[in-house]
């Protein structure tokens, strides 16, 4: 019999996996973000599989809303025109890069075979976790401190950008 | 039953996917999307570990993660358009100012 679960779950993952190797291989940077968007909507479905609601709804949101709108109009306020100087040759250093990045992953694999925890999942706990209500509870009783600082980092990061994009500092 | 090996080996193969884009890749906007996807798979493992360990503390991080992952888009972008402003192109290899 085949599981649902995991018919959803190996759909997922394809997506998820498929759509990171559109992103970085794509010529046309407008294509990469759409691909991108794919893969952060196969991600939501990935967290919604593990019973995280809120971090789910966010994903898309913040995520596949607002960051990726932000890519999209400055790829569309650049208006490449040198399109063809970008174009990517396969060098030897490449090469060695991937090569490189294949070891690395192994190594990640290797580590999580060998220390496999064997963790069984409590579905119902789970649940409760992933609902706004108890994120909300641990993020304005635990997590008060840090979460007043990230109000903090986004209002730098808010005059950090119209600073950068400024066109004359006066 | 989906077991949390899976879910690494997942997160693991995208991060290295992410790595590789940032290596090999000149555009740096698909660089930067390339760092979003690093970060995106570094989320699915915390997710992850937090569902199967019961613990919210894993969510509330992927919380903190995408706020800074907004403020690093949005100054990182800012810095794109002024590189662009200035050189004329998104191109890493020619951006090397800072190189000596």
């Amino acid at each position: 019999m085949v599981n649902i679960e995991v018919v959803l779950f190996v759909v997922l993952a394809v997506l998820f996996v498929g759509s990171g190797i559109m992103v970085i291989t794509r010529r046309s940077p407008v294509l990469a973000v759409l691909y991108l968007i794919l893969n952060f909507f196969a991600l939501a479905g990935l967290y919604l599989t593990l019973q995280a609601q809120f971090i789910a709804v966010i994903q898309i949101i913040v995520y596949a809303g607002a960051i990726m709108v932000l890519f999209l109009f400055v790829i569309m306020l650049l208006n490449l025109k040198d399109e063809e100087k970008l174009i990517e040759k396969i060098t030897a250093r490449k090469v060695l890069a991937v090569g490189l990045s294949a070891a690395v992953m192994f190594e990640i694999l290797y580590i999580i075979w060998i220390s496999t925890p064997g963790i069984e999942r409590d579905v119902a706990k789970a649940e409760e976790l992933g609902r706004v209500e108890a994120i909300g509870k641990a993020l304005f009783s635990d997590f008060l401190f840090p979460f007043e600082v990230t109000s903090v980092v986004l209002i730098v990061a808010i005059v950090g950008a119209v600073i950068l994009a400024k066109k004359k500092l006066d | 039953m989906i077991d949390l090996n899976s879910y690494l080996i997942l997160s693991a193969s995208v991060f290295v996917l992410g790595v590789i884009g940032v290596v090999t890749r000149r555009n740096a906007i698909i660089v930067f999307m390339s760092i979003e996807l690093m970060l995106n798979s570094v989320n699915l493992t915390l997710v992850a570990f937090s569902s199967f360990l019961g613990d919210a503390t894993g969510q509330i991080l992927v919380f903190f993660v995408m706020t800074i992952a907004a403020a690093e888009a949005a100054v990182g972008l800012a810095i794109v358009i002024a590189l662009f402003r200035n050189k004329q192109t998104v191109n890493i290899d020619e951006i090397n100012i800072l190189k000596w």
